[in-house]
Order: structure tokens, then C-alpha cells, then sequence
């Protein structure tokens, strides 16, 4: 009964965002208000019941309702009570479920604020976050049905993918989605502005906060699924170009680009054209990315089931692209810029090529990892470009753009005069040369980190520069240095914001750089008492011991980490799932500022007497996590409504 | 005269980023084969994507030295593979795997990773491998602490 009820519910709501959508446009060409008011009712409605959609299937999963196929393989009678209600999203078609429940929260969100403000837009915003919906109701009620039957019913289910089970597994999709599906808002704008003929400023300004909150998620997103790929995964990093990562982190890249160039038109009245087509892009690599993870088309280590859903998928990116494109063959003429470049030396141009290298680098990523695809259409031969191909790529791109964080922010707009450059240059480039010598003195000899670490410098005292000159601006009008700087940031809220989330961006830097630079590892046998070195640590293996948990065998070893004083016990396992043939391995580790402890259980004798390790000393990996707190704290501080007057 | 100059920096970038393209598309690319594809035309020190199965009964693995030894088939040819490493948990004799590495001019394939493939097919809970980890169990929990 319950998975009826969802199923109807599905289909309901399919019925009513097309309704919707279709109301709004009608609202929107005849200006009747009762049509308007209609499809408002109608994404109200659609809200509801997938809200109902997601609480019956998360009922079906707490009461092991093995019925229902979705529930019998993502869940077993041993799942812990907080692990059923993460697998409702732990696959493909509970996934789904999740996004269009955020896209119909976002929606309502859009109702509440925008109902008012934005009269010309407003209606066919609605009508395109609807037809969103409608796209993904649609996927839900056929392609990937998550309240199909299946019979004979089961005495148990499947369990869980394993992996799944850690709280990452809550974050992750939900940061993830919610940046996904927030990108939806300022592309329904964009879309509106082209309808309308209105592709002058007001879709911008009404969706920046949405962006910078799309962003962030996004962001976020990444960054906890680095963490979960460090801390579950087992072998040792946080990011490996798998094509999951990469189909997250191209819309990333556009979104972010999309982020600095709305900064020129508000301010210049140019790049109209690049900005509704930056937004288009963005959102197509959003359906792109979920296509590619869902469809099965590229193998991947944690791609999602093939089936069907890659060919629907497909179609409304072609549908999206297509009805874009024209569009803006529409208004072809209205797009024209009105400002123009000045000076090649000028913010304009520095957040230009900021632009450029940002697509450049999606670009890439995207090349990547269609690659073997191509390759295969075009030669026959399955070709693929690994890690080495993207990092060879995107490291002298990402150098670039981290240079222009520095410059673009206190470069003068229009044509910067020499003595603009020096008076916010000269320190910020002596204070990177030194930290270059500083770093090469110490025994620093890869070019990349010594670049990295100097341009770090280098952007890290732009912002001081900036900050500091401000501050002193205030106190000399007479207030104290700590209100001076809290009024600071509450006043300039957006670009002191903008200047935190830079500062994360630059320790992630550090981060990844040192991690890829100095981290070590070994791998051995050790039998007990025996014990490992590396890099001034000492590792010696205990014994082993097995415990019964509630879904699964796990056996430990006990390993006790020492340099020189005593660091504790470290115990790294393997989990034995009766549903699963492999073990799963579970990583123990002991993080740390400089380097982290980052321990993997191997085979191990089944009497405990050896037990093989890989024992990895990981530099600063720490510090991306710290970056991304940072970040978090910038992008908090962006968000926050603008005040008018100086506090 | 402005717009040449843009235009030239915009080429100058394009120019760039196909270098890096190429550059790295030919220094990092991976060619997929499968053992009877790579018997046909196995280039010494180039870098190849081995895929096949683990052929029953060839696997050593020796702890001490970490020395993995296995046999790669397609059902029409065997490839001796040779890695250093403790075997992954999706590993085994039977089961899918790819490897990446270079094949030897001593005639066998040295991988310098394991990819092993996940197996999608449904296993039905409680079967027979589940009686190997209980004994497993016992054996850990019955050992002399």
C-alpha cells in the first residue's frame, strides 16, 4: 500500500509542475493573476508530495519493507537504525528523490522571495523551475521508479553498499545536491531574462546571492567528498580525477567563473552574452555530471547503475541546449556590450582571464574525461588519460588563476596606472620572492611547491595590503582598530567575503601541494612486536583481534605509534559483509597539523601472528580541511544582506 | 588596434591550452587491451590498461616480500603479471581485474596498480562464504591473548 501511495504521489506531482509550468507562461503572456497565483498553488503542491515521496520511502526502509526493490538492495535487517535512513539516498533512484525535493524546496524559496520583487521575470522563472522538476518527476515515475515491487519478496535485503555506511554519507549528497540543484535558480532567471528580452542587470543582481549560496554548497560538496574518499576509501587521497569528481567539480569551475564576471557587467555593463552563456553552461554540465555518473557510459569507481536514465538524461540536455541556444539567437542584438575594454592591464582584463582560464580548465577536465569515449568513436582503440594527464593540465592553469587572485581584486579598473601597481604591488611581489628564497633555503626543490608557496605569499599580502590600508583609513578618522575592522567587513560584507574565501582557496592550495609534494609511504609485513619506519615514526604491530558488529565481522589489528614518545594505538581493520565477497577495508589514522598517521590494514594471517600494513605519512592534508573552513566562514560572510550605511 | 591586441592574447592563450592538451594527452594516454590484444603487439616500456580475469590457481602472494604474482586471461591468452603490494580487497582468483603498468621485455606484464572490478552481480545473503568468515571469527577470537 505504502509504495502506491508514493508511486501515485509521484505521478501527481509530475502532473501538477507541468501544469504549473505551463500556467506561469500563460500568467506571464496574459498577465492574469489567477493563472500565476494557479501555478504558485501547483509548486506548493509538488513540494508536498515529494516531501510524502521521500517520508514513504524512508518509511518502507525503517520498517524493511524487502517489497519494495529499492529498499530490499540498499538495506538489510542489520543496517543500523541511522544507516536505513541514509540509504534512501544511498543509490540512484532514492538520489533523485532527494534532488527534486531540494529543486521543489528551492522553488518555494524562489515563490517567497521573488514574488514581489521581480514581476517581469518572476512568472517564467517559475515556469523553468517547474519544467525542472516536471524533467526529474518524470525520471522518477519512469526511468528509475525507486517504489517498484518486486516479487518473490525477500526474507532480507541486500544491505547497504558498505562504503556508504559513515556520516560523510549524510553531508556529502545533501552539500552536493544542494549546490547542484541551487545552480537551477540563476539559470531559470537567465532563462527568463532571454524570454523577457530583459538581459540587462536585474537577473543578476536578484540572483547573486544565489549563486554564492550554489557555490558554496557545491564547494562544500567537493570538499566532504574528499574527505570521505581520505578517511573510507583507504588509499590515501582525497581526489583522483575519477570521472564522478570530475562531473562535480566542471559546473564548479563555470559557477565559479560565472561568479567574477558578473562583477563586470554590474560595474562595466559588458560580458552580458558570456554571462547568460556561462549560466547555460553551467547548468548543462550539472545534467552532464549526472548523466555521466548515472548512465554507466564511462566506468568509474563509484559510478551508479546503467540503465535507461542516461538516455533521458541526454535528452533534456540536448532539450536545455537546444531551446538556450535559440534563445539567444533571439536576443542576439540586445546582448551587445556596452562597455568596452579599456587597457589590457585593468581589472577588467584580469577578471577576464580569470574567466578564460577557469572554462579552459573545465574545458580540460571535460576532455579528460570523455576521452576514452572519443578515442574509441574516432580509432576504435580504448584510449584513457588517468591523473597524469589532468594534473599535468590543470597545474599550470591553476597557478595562473591563483596570481590573478591576487592582482584581480586591487588592480584599478578601467587602465591601471604604474603608480596604481606599485602602491598595491610592490610589497605583496617582494613578500612572494622572499617567501620563494625562504622556501628554497629550507631544502624546498619542486618547482611547483616553491611557486605555489610564493604566489601564496604573494596573494596572502594583497589581501593584507588591502585590509590593512582600509583599516587605517578608519582609525584615522577616529575609530579604534578592532570596531574599524569589524565595521570593515559588516560594511564591504561581499568583497571582504570574497577576500575569506580566497584565503581558503589559498590554504587548500598549501594543502594539496604539500600532500602531493612530501607525503611518504611504505608497505610490509610485520610480524608482532615487529615494527615499521618512516619519516621519524615508528610503527609496531600488537596483535589482532575480531569483534561481531551488528551487520558485519570486523577484524583489527592494534598497532602502537610511536616517535620517539609514545603517539597511542592505532587500529586499522577490515569489515567482512556476509552480502558482499571482499572485505571492506576501514582506515585508522591520526591526523595533525603538518602530517597526518594514515594507517591500512592488508592480508593478515588468520592465527594474528603477521599482519601486512600500508603506513602513510601524509603532509598537510590537514590543511584542506582547514581551507575549507575558512571558505566556509568567507562565503558566510558574502551572503550576509548588504548594509547601506558604515556601522 | 585595442581589439588585434586582445584577439592576439586570446590566440596566444588557445595556442597554449592545446599544447598543454597535446602535450598531455601524449605523454599520459593509457591504452585499454586485453591480454590476447596485447600478445599481438606488446611494446616494451610503454604503458597499457590490462584487462581480464584472474586465472583460478595462479596467484602467489609472498607477505614477506609483498611479491604478487597472478595470471591475467581472455579465454584466448594468458598474461603472467607481476606487482608489488598487498592484494586489493576486490582481488581474486576468478574475479575481474584490470591492471596498469608496462609489459616487460623478460615476457611478463609489471603493474604498478591493480584496479579490481567490483562484481555486480546480486549475491544472496547468508550463502555458503559467509561459513568462511565465521571460522575466521573463531580462529581470531580463540587466538592466545
Amino acid at each position: 500500500m505504502i509504495p502506491e501511495l508514493g508511486y501515485g504521489a509521484a505521478i501527481v506531482a509530475l502532473v501538477l509542475a507541468l501544469w504549473g509550468a505551463v500556467t506561469a507562461a500563460l500568467g506571464a503572456r496574459t498577465g492574469r493573476p489567477a493563472l500565476l497565483l494557479s501555478a504558485q498553488h501547483a509548486a506548493l503542491a509538488v513540494f508536498v508530495l515529494v516531501t510524502a515521496c521521500f517520508a514513504l520511502l524512508t518509511y518502507a526502509f525503517l520498517t524493511f519493507d524487502f517489497s519494495v526493490r529499492y529498499v530490499a538492495t540498499n538495506t538489510n535487517l542489520g543496517t543500523p537504525f541511522y544507516y536505513r535512513i541514509t540509504g534512501v539516498w544511498g543509490a540512484l533512484e532514492g538520489s533523485i528523490i532527494l534532488w527534486t525535493w531540494m529543486l521543489g524546496l528551492y522553488t518555494l524559496i524562489v515563490i517567497v522571495r521573488h514574488r514581489e520583487g521581480a514581476r517581469e521575470l518572476y512568472p517564467w522563472v517559475l515556469t523553468v523551475m517547474l519544467g525542472v522538476l516536471a524533467f526529474f518527476l518524470l525520471v522518477i515515475t519512469v526511468a528509475a521508479p525507486p517504489f517498484a515491487r518486486q516479487a518473490p519478496v525477500p526474507a532480507d535485503g541486500r544491505g547497504l553498499n558498505p562504503l556508504l555506511e559513515d556520516t560523510g554519507m549524510i553531508t556529502h549528497p545533501v552539500a552536493l545536491y544542494l549546490g547542484f540543484t541551487g545552480l537551477t535558480v540563476p539559470f531559470a532567471f537567465a532563462m527568463a531574462a532571454l524570454i523577457t528580452g530583459r538581459v540587462g542587470d536585474a537577473w543578476i543582481t536578484l540572483t547573486r546571492r544565489w549563486t554564492i549560496v550554489a557555490w558554496y554548497f557545491l564547494s562544500l560538496g567537493l570538499l566532504i567528498g574528499g574527505w570521505w574518499s581520505y578517511h573510507v576509501l583507504g588509499w590515501g587521497g582525497y581526489w583522483a580525477w575519477d570521472p564522478v569528481e570530475n562531473a562535480a567539480f566542471m559546473p564548479w569551475l563555470t559557477a565559479t567563473a560565472f561568479l567574477h564576471s558578473v562583477m563586470i557587467q554590474e560595474r562595466r555593463r559588458m560580458l552580458k552574452l558570456w554571462n547568460i552563456s556561462l549560466v547555460i553552461l553551467t547548468f548543462g554540465l550539472t545534467l552532464f555530471g549526472t548523466f555521466l555518473t548515472r548512465s554507466g557510459v564511462i566506468a568509474s569507481v563509484h559510478a551508479f547503475t546503467q540503465g535507461t536514465i542516461g538516455a533521458f538524461f541526454l535528452s533534456f540536455l540536448a532539450l536545455v541546449l537546444l531551446t538556450a541556444l535559440g534563445l539567444l539567437a533571439v536576443r542576439w542584438d540586445a546582448l551587445h556590450a556596452q562597455g568596452e575594454l579599456d587597457s589590457i592591464v585593468s581589472r577588467e582584463s584580469a577578471f577576464l582571464l580569470n574567466n578564460v582560464l577557469l572554462v579552459a580548465a573545465a574545458f580540460t577536465v571535460f576532455f579528460g574525461t570523455v576521452f576514452p569515449l572519443l578515442s574509441e568513436a574516432a580509432r576504435g582503440v580504448k584510449v584513457s588519460v588517468g591523473a597524469p594527464f589532468f594534473n599535468q593540465v590543470n597545474v599550470p592553469l591553476f597557478l595562473a588563476l591563483i596570481f590573478l587572485m591576487g592582482v584581480g581584486p586591487l588592480i584599478a579598473w578601467r587602465r591601471a596606472s604604474f603608480d596604481n601597481l606599485r602602491r598595491n604591488f610592490l610589497w605583496p611581489v617582494l613578500v612572494g620572492v622572499a617567501a620563494a628564497a625562504f622556501f628554497f633555503s629550507l631544502g624546498v626543490r619542486s618547482a611547483i611547491a616553491v611557486l605555489v608557496l610564493a604566489l601564496t605569499g604573494f596573494v596572502a599580502s594583497t589581501i593584507t595590503v588591502d585590509f590593512a590600508r582600509a583599516s587605517r583609513a578608519r582609525v584615522r578618522l577616529g575609530e579604534p582598530l578592532l570596531p574599524a575592522m569589524g565595521g570593515l567587513l559588516r560594511r564591504h560584507n561581499r568583497r571582504y567575503g570574497g577576500f575569506g574565501v580566497h584565503l581558503g582557496i589559498l590554504i587548500i592550495a598549501v594543502g594539496v601541494t604539500g600532500s602531493q609534494a612530501w607525503s611518504v609511504q611504505t608497505e610490509t609485513t610485520l610480524r608482532r612486536g615487529e615494527y615499521a619506519e618512516l619519516a621519524g615514526y615508528r610503527v609496531r604491530f600488537e596483535d589482532l583481534t575480531a569483534s561481531e558488529e551488528s551487520n558485519h565481522f570486523k577484524v583489527a589489528g592494534a598497532f602502537t605509534v610511536s616517535n620517539g614518545r609514545g603517539l597511542g594505538v592505532l587500529r586499522p581493520a577490515k569489515k567482512f559483509y556476509p552480502q558482499e565477497t571482499s572485505p571492506i577495508a576501514y582506515v585508522d589514522y591520526r591526523l595533525g597539523l603538518r602530517e597526518d598517521i594514515y594507517l591500512v590494514l592488508g592480508d593478515f594471517a588468520r592465527d594474528g601472528s603477521q599482519a601486512t600494513v600500508k603506513f602513510q605519512v601524509n603532509r598537510l592534508v590537514s590543511w584542506i580541511w582547514i581551507g575549507g573552513l575558512v571558505l566556509t566562514a568567507g562565503a558566510v560572510l558574502a551572503i550576509l544582506p548588504e548594509k547601506k550605511k558604515a556601522a | 588596434m585595442r581589439k588585434t591586441k586582445f584577439i592576439a592574447g586570446g590566440a596566444v592563450i588557445a595556442a597554449a591550452l592545446a599544447y598543454l592538451i597535446y602535450a598531455g594527452v601524449t605523454q599520459s594516454a593509457v591504452y585499454f587491451v586485453t591480454p590476447a590484444e596485447l600478445r599481438a603487439s606488446a611494446v616494451a616500456g610503454k604503458p597499457y590498461r590490462l584487462g581480464g580475469m584472474v586465472l583460478p590457481g595462479s596467484v602467489t602472494w609472498e607477505p614477506r616480500t609483498l611479491a604478487l604474482h597472478f595470471t591475467l586471461g581472455d579465454g584466448t591468452a594468458t598474461v603472467p603479471v607481476r606487482h608489488k603490494g598487498t592484494p586489493p580487497d576486490l582481488f581474486g582468483e576468478g574475479r575481474g581485474a584490470v591492471v596498469e603498468g608496462t609489459w616487460s621485455a623478460d615476457g611478463y606484464f609489471r603493474a604498478s596498480l591493480i584496479l579490481a572490478k567490483h562484481s555486480e552481480e546480486y549475491k544472496a545473503p547468508h550463502d555458503a562464504s559467509q561459513a568462511g568468515y565465521k571460522e575466521l571469527f573463531r580462529t581470531l577470537q580463540g587466538d592466545g591473548r
